[in-house]
């Protein structure tokens, strides 16, 4: 059982300016699944990517099956037998299953640059038929949900006979259901005698799933512990380097009745459906379903992002005429989106920039000149209130972690006199000890008067967090239920209200035509 | 049991593909029929046997030239050098011909390299040092440009055209008629079947190749590509010189056409080709477009511009009204894509 399949020794990798692995090593054995955890800028995925050919490392050791092996490239890492399934999923979306699963490695007909369609097929459906997929090879990518493209990226990785798989987050995109689907498989490859590194943020999952656990913190390597005999709070506190609390579920006093936001039967297509929900002030607003279940399509057209087909938005109690994000926030709605990167933030810019962007008229003088000094002073102070950890308010905030990030974004929308929030997935990506520290803000934020509409897909957050929670299926809301009243179980239960409907009624045609 | 499955299933998936690749076909098809129908009612000398075969002449070289692009297009890259690169090939090719008297299929082969060398230069550029195609291209541009006048200057003492006045056989690669020949009421020219020889050849690249396999690849997500162990830099430029191939092979079919090299031509060319190109589907973004889609939109264009021209619209007219089918043609694409 217990082959050493692997040994990291004095890895070291440096960035300009930073030093991301700092003596950092990691062994995994064969058959195992080794989670690999840390807060962001830990250095888990750099250390991962270095044994995945994608960096080169600066100095060290790999020592792989009693060897000491040289990997300069992603090629030879799958030659060795080295898969690693990237945060960002790496699929060619235009490409079919069966092409994305052999990329780099089709089977040619007789002549060499021929492809052989058939055979890539073939393959392919006898790799799915081993794992248990019912998915048919011809598809494309593009037409696929994120969790199926895991499964296949999955796919594509033991397509190689691969010896080692790493996952770098694997189930941050997954429903509950999902990731029972990814477990079953990571287990039967433990049982084929893979060695899995598991990277990951949820802690609940990583004692489910995993045998050992190694942190690092800084770049450095902290410890290795079996799973099964530490508790969460130990793992928290190697990974933060002091003891915090998780706290218990901190729902703080009654919002006012005063109602800031409110949705009348929302309609767009068949993504929104008979949408209509209030939002007091001082509140949280939880809103749970499923993926797909068009949270954040609600999200996006109340914001403006996307055209209502029908349905009245009222701010403050009256009408609001929202058709562009630029009426949202005028009317001071500030949507925060899942992916920062894309959407939230220019991330090319300083945090003095991002903070500003939106609300820049406010700086300029008389002649249309920017006011630098007034925006730095904003700058600090958003960067001291919000406690975002950055060198100076000149660092770039593609440097910075996603924990700071989401706080640049926080900051933005502050700036601007935005008085809802809409967060969509405020911790994704976000590691422990930074995700207490946005609940924290979050909560400090409706003390001061902010309304916040906040859409996750991991449930304690929810339970945690919200002051009424609002639950989506297919478009349409399936139920309300106060903190009081919610329990994962209810929430799941309204969240896949539509099979349940569909059950009773025994209907199995249109469900276009299900009423809640 | 009965979540997991769920999770797991394509057929909805299936269903949508189905709808809009048959769309895309459908539109830039559907609007060529359309075009064909309107000048039909319009003009009693559109649809004529000699008008038509006309369309598929004009549609020759600038249909060689986007089926270059298309490839180039798919990588989510641009290439605005086909033009003067056809140019310069034509220019290789009547120097080799017509001033070296090498033997007529010698003197291809010097256009087609010519062509391939200049695509190639840009994928180096490109690939390897990082130059956005744009700018990469830019420049190719206005070296192609360059050397067809330095070239004939250089010989001559003077910039002038290049004619193949001793190798009559030349201009019977595009205007001879082996069709004809065979089938004596349809005089139609060479190059109609050389147009459909290369777009043969080009579907097959595209479809059935490693190489098109590839194209696709890098246009859909060059980074995942990458990860994937290929040789994206490699391939990438591969892509241009078979773009460059093609722009090889129009100069061929121009100075065939002309019986001539003309070395002021070609600026402009690029553009009717990338039009071509998008009006068939191919997205600028990368990862899809078909090689009949471009094939359709450049015979979109040229029968436009004849039964502009047979309708008596001046020709500045023709521009404007090409220029806002091409708006159109994107648009209606985006709107079919927010449809789904």
């Amino acid at each position: 059982m217990s082959d050493v399949l692997l040994v990291m020794e004095e890895i070291d990798k440096s960035f300009p300016g930073v030093r991301a692995l700092d003596q950092a090593r990691f062994e995994l054995r064969a058959g195992e699944v080794h989670a690999l955890i840390g807060e962001n800028g830990a250095g888990k995925s750099t250390l991962m990517k270095v044994l995945a050919g994608v960096y080169s490392k600066d100095g060290g050791r790999i020592i792989y099956q009693g060897k000491e092996v040289d990997i300069p490239n992603p090629r030879v890492a799958q030659d060795l037998g080295i898969s690693m399934i990237h945060q960002e999923l790496n699929l060619m979306p235009h490409l079919t299953l069966a092409q994305n699963v052999f990329v780099g490695r089709e089977p040619r007909q007789g002549v060499r640059f021929m492809l052989d369609e058939k055979q890539l097929n073939a393959q392919t459906q006898a790799l799915f038929d081993s794992m248990r997929l019912r998915l048919d090879p011809r598809t494309r990518v593009a037409n696929l949900t994120v969790a199926t493209q895991q499964m296949v990226e999955i796919a594509k990785a033991l397509s190689f006979n691969s010896k080692i798989l790493i996952m770098d987050e694997p189930t941050a995109a997954l429903t509950e259901a999902e990731i029972e689907e990814l477990f079953r498989i990571i287990r039967e490859l433990r049982a084929k005698g893979v060695g899995i590194v598991y990277i990951s943020h949820r802690l609940e999952e990583l004692k489910q799933i995993s045998d050992r656990i190694t942190v690092m913190r800084d770049g450095r390597y902290v410890g290795t512990e079996d799973a099964a005999a530490i508790p969460i709070e130990r793992i928290i506190s190697m990974m933060v380097g002091r003891t915090i609390y998780e706290s218990a579920p901190e729902v703080p006093e009654h919002p006012s009745e005063e109602i800031v936001l409110e949705a009348r039967n929302l309609n767009r297509g068949n993504v929104i459906r008979d949408v209509s929900f209030k939002l007091k002030k001082g509140e949280i607003l939880g809103f749970a379903g499923l993926m797909g279940a068009g949270r954040t399509e609600v999200a996006r057209a109340v914001f403006g992002a996307d055209p209502l087909d029908s349905g009245e938005i009222y701010v403050h109690g009256k009408k609001a005429n929202i058709k562009h994000p630029r009426d949202a926030v005028r009317y001071g709605i500030g949507y925060l989106s899942e992916d920062r990167k894309r959407y939230g933030l220019a991330v090319g810019l300083d945090v003095e920039a991002n903070i500003v962007l939106a609300a820049f008229e406010k700086f300029l003088g008389k002649l249309g000149v920017v006011n630098s000094n007034k925006t730095r002073e904003t700058g600090k102070y958003y960067v001291e209130t919000l406690a975002i950890k950055t060198p100076s308010i000149q660092q770039r905030v593609k440097n910075l972690s996603g924990g700071n990030q989401q706080k640049v974004v926080i900051g933005k929308w502050l700036t601007a006199d935005t008085d809802v929030l809409i967060f969509d997935e405020p911790t994704r990506g976000i590691d422990v000890g930074a995700k207490s520290e946005i609940y924290h803000l979050l909560n400090q934020l409706t003390q001061e008067g902010k309304s916040i509409i906040m859409i996750s897909s991991e449930l304690p957050e929810i339970l945690r967090m919200s002051h009424r929670i609002m639950v989506m299926c297919e478009g349409r809301i399936t139920g309300e239920l106060t903190a009081a009243e919610a329990t994962q179980e209810r929430i799941m239960t309204y969240a896949t209200q539509r099979r349940v409907l569909m059950a009773e009624n025994g209907a199995s045609g249109d469900p276009g035509v299900q009423e809640v | 049991m009965t979540t997991t499955e769920n999770t797991t299933t394509t057929t909805p998936a299936k269903r949508s593909i189905f709808r809009s690749e048959a769309a895309q076909k459908l539109l830039a098809f559907g609007a060529l029929i359309v075009i064909f129908v309107f000048f039909s009612l319009a003009s009693p000398f559109f649809l004529t046997k000699d008008n038509v075969i006309g369309i598929l002449l004009a549609t020759a070289v600038n249909g060689v030239l986007a089926l270059g692009v298309t490839f180039v297009i798919i990588t989510a890259g641009i290439d605005l050098s086909v033009g003067t690169v056809m140019t310069l090939a034509a220019m290789t090719t009547a120097v080799s011909i017509a001033v070296w008297h090498l033997p007529i299929p010698l003197g291809i082969l010097v256009g087609l390299l010519t062509g391939m060398l200049a695509g190639a230069i840009n994928g180096v550029v490109i690939a390897r040092m990082k130059i956005p195609p744009f700018v990469a291209t830019l420049g190719m541009m206005m070296i192609a440009r360059g050397l067809a006048l330095v070239i004939p200057a250089a010989i001559f003492g003077s910039v002038r055209p290049v004619y193949f006045s001793d190798s009559p056989l030349f201009g019977q690669i595009m205007m001879g008629s082996v069709i004809g020949a065979l089938i004596p009421n349809l005089p139609v020219p060479n190059a109609v079947l050389i147009l459909f020889g290369a777009a043969l050849v080009a579907a097959f690249l595209l479809a059935k190749t490693v190489f098109g396999r590839y194209t696709v690849a890098i246009g859909s997500n060059e980074e995942a590509t990458r990860l994937s162990g290929i040789n994206v830099a490699n391939w990438k430029t591969m892509v241009y010189a078979v773009g460059g191939l093609f722009s090889g092979l129009a100069g061929v079919m121009i100075a065939s056409r002309l019986n001539s090299a003309q070395p002021g031509l070609g600026a402009g060319y690029e553009l009717d080709a990338i039009a071509a190109v998008v009006i068939g589907g191919t997205s600028l973004s990368g990862g899809e477009g078909t090689i009949l889609g471009t094939l359709i939109g450049a015979f979109i264009i040229s029968t436009l511009t004849n039964g502009l021209r047979i309708l008596g619209v001046p020709q500045e007219w023709q521009f404007v009204i090409t220029g806002v089918i091409v708006i159109l043609a994107v648009y209606l694409d985006i709107l079919r894509r927010r449809a789904r």
